[in-house]
């Protein structure tokens, strides 16, 4: 019971773990200084952050947000969706409705009402799932209540007929892939493969223009952070806890009387709802939302960024997202036929020689050296990280 | 108009009437003399003409119809000298080549001067046109006598009725006789008589075919307050024919659609059956295997590019080579995977998972590489090609039906390798215990190996017959892998007989959801289907029962 008390009463501040420190420092640090060097250091200083940086920047905080929700559902709970990508477009169309509407009648056809592709496709009036997002406070909602009802529904039918395990990874590829095929039809009325895009502003503010884009940047460090606390917190309190135990054996939770699938399908829904947000950011900087983030490679990917950074850390799973997008972009562009090679590399990689990812291995490597160098008996191993395997109940 | 259709009426009318009493003559005086018509046809006025084409045509003989064609072009001549008909070819204006009209032998060149054409009128030319398309019917080859029979029934005319008959008496091809009898009927729908019409409609009711659905609709028309047909009763039948025929087509769209299914299905099968064992019996989560089909069909085209190069002759024969050849390549590269990353992540799904989807892309890119992005061609041998067709529309084509034929062959030979064989023993032996197995003394890492590669190479197998419809593509295993996952989940892991329903029933029900709701939402609300199916039954179709559910 000696951890027990930590849990519960211990205000979130010290509910956070070094790295996680150390995540939000540098997230507030580049949030601030970021938009700083692009805004108000000359083009010559050598420390000015071009506008590009900071949209791709901005990217990256977007899928380590991405991350930190697979994260979420993965490392804590064990349910290893292959669908995330899913959730992620569902939130970057509802942004991209909003924006769409914004355009109003400065598209190519000059409908007031009417996006282009619709016009184009002889539509006369707007379909019903296209009212209310010219409001930016309904799209907001629906960008969280689209992925978080979906994840909900799908949740609640899968998680109470016990679908587990590989079984699960596979009908949430299916879902992803159904996805993508109705959003490749025309007549769902979401601009088919074209997808959503040439959109011209946000709030007012353009697109295009360098203030707005950091801007953007600085939402997307907060949504990082305020997503990585509130992470944090259902980790460390009790409902985590449990989490943790049907991760590690969720037939002797289940039998200890709790109800698993509630607490299964608090965690998909909430992951659902950061993954949407972490989506609804990346559509404004990337400027296009189109049905190719839907298909279930991307999903698979994301699982990759949350191995390599190390699975059941939270700061570790946002760290491997920019990283591995940061390989991405530099080997896309330096090497183009390596990439594929790099990535798969990476795949076996980790899960051979890495299986606790980098932050894992750090962690494991430190406490290794902690123990070679203090005499002292320290308690083993921090909570939250990953546990090793269930060793009875010590708790 | 009325005048002109009238006049053509009784022309056409009485070159039949002549027809009919010439075959009739034919066959009681059995031996006239094809000279004695020929010659007929240089004498008399335009009326005595018509009759004597009716009474060449009515002989049936191959050599009427080129001094018919002839005679139409204005080629057909008597000589001034002996009076003779001859078949003229103009060298120039003033030269011609003439042949014997009735022998056909060369009688060499001569002056325009020395020779008389045969004069002709329209009526005449419309007796030669109608004599003409009879004659084909006799034609000695029966894809001339098709042609034909179908152009009569594309513009059937009353004319044509007598010669129908001779035609369908000395028809010896059965398909060519209810051709001609669905000819003959739909000329007969424009008999003068009730009872003719009547019997004709009943006759094409018993047909299920588009086309004889059209002919009676034709009697169906009403154009400026006037019915095609003036009697009620065959309005009446021609209205309950169509309705049957109506019935049968959709029974047959039906049968169609199932038939597409299955062929689906078998692809499916094809794709998904190496998963049903290293999934399946092995519990590995191989995202690879897409790959491992793909590698299958490059298999297949690198055959098939040696035999081009070395033995273009024996072309037919490439596939026969690439069926063991491609279960060879891709048995090694599974066994490889095996003992590479696989046997390493035993009991960890998901890291299987992840592990198989990057050498996924590993493959992916290194067929890119060596073979380019692009598709690559693999050929069809002449025995695959071609297509049975039923009247009904329905056409199968002999690559399906193969490709239904390989997969059930595939599958059976499978089962008998699981059962019959001490590999399949061993395997089974190892999946359903291991511990017990390895203390049996079963070397259980050798048959790991040896099942993976089992597995991935029926994928290549499945991928030899996948290249002869599908596109070769690097991305040819990507469009399969959730499928594949699909049909095991859903037919229940561990159980052949299982991916066989599985795929089957995802097949046809996709292909009878398609006329309703397109080919893109069948295959969503299909897989939205499979989502819930699962959460009723978490173990598929046909789950194993007991402890190996455990295990």
């Amino acid at each position: 019971m000696a951890t027990g008390s930590s849990s519960g009463y211990t205000p979130l501040l010290l509910r956070i773990d070094a790295g996680g420190w150390v995540l939000l420092l540098v997230l507030i640090a580049a949030g601030i200084g970021v938009p700083y060097a692009n805004q108000m250091l000359p083009q010559e200083s050598p420390w000015h952050v071009p506008t590009w940086l900071v949209a791709l920047l901005g990217k990256y905080l977007c899928f380590a947000l991405l991350a930190l929700s697979v994260d979420l559902v993965w490392g804590f709970c064990g349910i290893l969706s292959l669908g995330h990508g899913a959730f992620f477009a569902l939130g970057g169309y509802a942004m991209g409705m909003h924006l769409m509407r914004q355009i109003g009648d400065r598209g190519v056809y000059g409908n007031p009402d009417l996006p282009d592709f619709m016009v184009f496709l002889n539509w006369d009036s707007l379909p019903w799932y296209w009212y209310g997002f010219d409001q930016f406070w309904f799209a907001m909602l629906m960008v969280m209540l689209v992925p978080g009802m979906l994840a909900f529904v799908f949740g609640w039918f899968a998680f109470r007929s016990r679908v587990t395990g590989v079984y699960l990874s596979i009908i949430t590829q299916a879902m992803t892939y159904a996805l993508l095929l109705a959003f490749f039809r025309n007549d769902m009325g979401f601009g088919g493969n074209n997808g959503l895009t040439d959109f011209k502003d946000i709030l007012g503010f353009s697109l295009q223009a360098d203030a707005t884009r950091c801007a953007l940047f600085a939402a997307s460090a907060v949504a990082l952070g305020v997503g990585y606390l509130l992470c944090r917190f259902i980790v460390t309190s009790k409902a985590g806890r449990v989490l943790v135990a049907v991760r590690d054996a969720e037939s002797r939770t289940r039998f200890l009387g709790y109800r698993v699938e509630h607490y299964k399908l608090f965690v998909f829904t909430v992951s659902a709802v950061l993954a949407g947000i972490a989506g609804a950011l990346y559509v404004p900087q990337v400027g296009i939302i189109n049905p190719g983030e839907f298909s279930p490679a991307n999903s698979i990917e994301i699982v990759v960024w949350v191995a390599v950074g190390g699975r059941g850390t939270l700061y570790g799973a946002a760290l491997g997202g920019v990283l591995v997008n940061y390989g991405k972009t530099y080997f896309t562009a330096a090497m183009p036929e390596l990439w594929l090679f790099l990535l798969g590399g990476l795949f076996i990689a980790v899960t051979l020689l890495l299986p606790r990812g980098i932050v894992g291995t750090l962690q494991l490597w430190g406490g290794v050296l902690r123990r070679r160098f203090s005499s002292g008996d320290r308690k083993r191993g921090s909570h939250g990280a990953v546990a090793p395997a269930p060793a009875g109940g010590g708790e | 108009m009325a005048v002109f259709q009238s006049l053509r009426y009784t022309t056409v009318s009485s070159v039949v009437l002549m027809i009919w009493l010439g075959m009739a003559a034919v066959t009681a005086a059995a031996a006239q003399d094809l000279a004695d018509r020929v010659a007929a046809l240089a004498e008399g006025g335009f009326n005595d003409k018509v009759t004597a084409v009716g009474a060449l045509a009515a002989t049936g003989d191959d050599r009427a119809a080129p001094v018919l064609e002839a005679m139409l072009e204005g080629l057909l001549f008597t000589q001034r000298e002996g009076g003779s008909i001859v078949i003229g070819e103009h060298l120039s204006r003033r030269e011609l080549r003439l042949a014997d009209a009735v022998t056909g032998a060369d009688l060499g060149t001569a002056g325009s001067r020395s020779v008389r054409k045969i004069r002709i009128n329209n009526r005449v030319r419309a007796a030669i046109r109608s004599a003409l398309g009879g004659l084909k019917l006799m034609h000695p080859d029966p894809a001339e006598r098709r042609a034909a029979a179908a152009a009569v029934l594309n513009a059937p005319d009353l004319s044509f009725l007598p010669t129908l008959d001779t035609a369908i008496d000395r028809e010896t091809e059965p398909d060519l006789k209810t051709l001609l009898g669905k000819a003959r009927a739909a000329v007969l729908l424009s008999s003068e008589t009730v009872a003719d019409r009547l019997e004709a409609v009943r006759y094409l009711g018993t047909y299920t075919d588009p086309e004889v659905r059209g002919l009676l609709g034709g009697l169906l028309v009403e154009r400026g307050g006037r019915q095609a047909e003036p009697d009620d009763a065959v309005r009446a039948a021609a209205a309950e024919a169509i309705a049957d025929i109506d019935r049968r087509l959709q029974q047959w769209a039906i049968v169609g659609n199932i038939y597409q299914g299955i062929s689906l299905g078998s692809v499916l099968l094809l794709a998904a059956i190496g998963l049903a064992i290293t999934f399946g019996v092995m519990g590995v989560i191989n995202m690879a295997h897409g790959e491992m089909v793909m590698l299958g069909a490059y298999a297949t085209f690198v055959t098939q590019e040696l035999f081009r190069a070395y033995w273009p002759g024996y072309f037919g024969w490439s596939l026969a080579v690439a069926i063991p050849f491609a279960f060879l390549v891709t048995a090694l590269v599974g066994m490889a995977i095996e003992r590479g990353i696989i046997r390493f992540l035993y009991g960890r799904p998901l890291e299987t998972l992840l592990a198989t989807w990057g050498l996924s892309l590993i493959l992916q890119q290194a067929v890119r590489t060596i073979f380019g992005p692009t598709n690559r061609e693999v050929g069809t041998p002449d025995w695959m090609q071609g297509a049975i067709e039923t009247t009904a529309g329905l056409t199968l084509t002999y690559n399906r039906l193969y490709i239904i034929l390989f997969s059930l062959i595939v599958l059976f030979a499978l089962m008998l390798v699981l059962r019959h064989t001490a590999l399949g023993l061993q395997m089974r032996a190892v999946t359903q215990n291991r511990p017990m197995a390895a203390g049996m003394g079963i070397p259980t890492g050798r048959v790991d190996m040896l099942t993976f590669g089992l597995g991935s190479g029926i994928a290549g197998i499945g991928g030899v017959a996948l290249s002869q419809i599908d596109n070769v593509s690097p991305n040819l295993g990507q469009s399969y892998i959730v499928d594949s996952f699909m049909v095991v989940v859903f037919g229940g892991v561990g159980n052949l007989w299982g991916t066989l329903a599985g795929a089957m029933s995802l097949g046809v029900i996709n292909k009878l959801l398609e006329p309703y709701a397109g080919a893109v939402l069948a295959k969503i609300l299909v897989l939205v289907a499979i989502i819930l199916f699962i959460q009723k039954r978490p173990r598929g179709l046909f789950a194993l029962k007991g402890r190996a559910v455990e295990a």
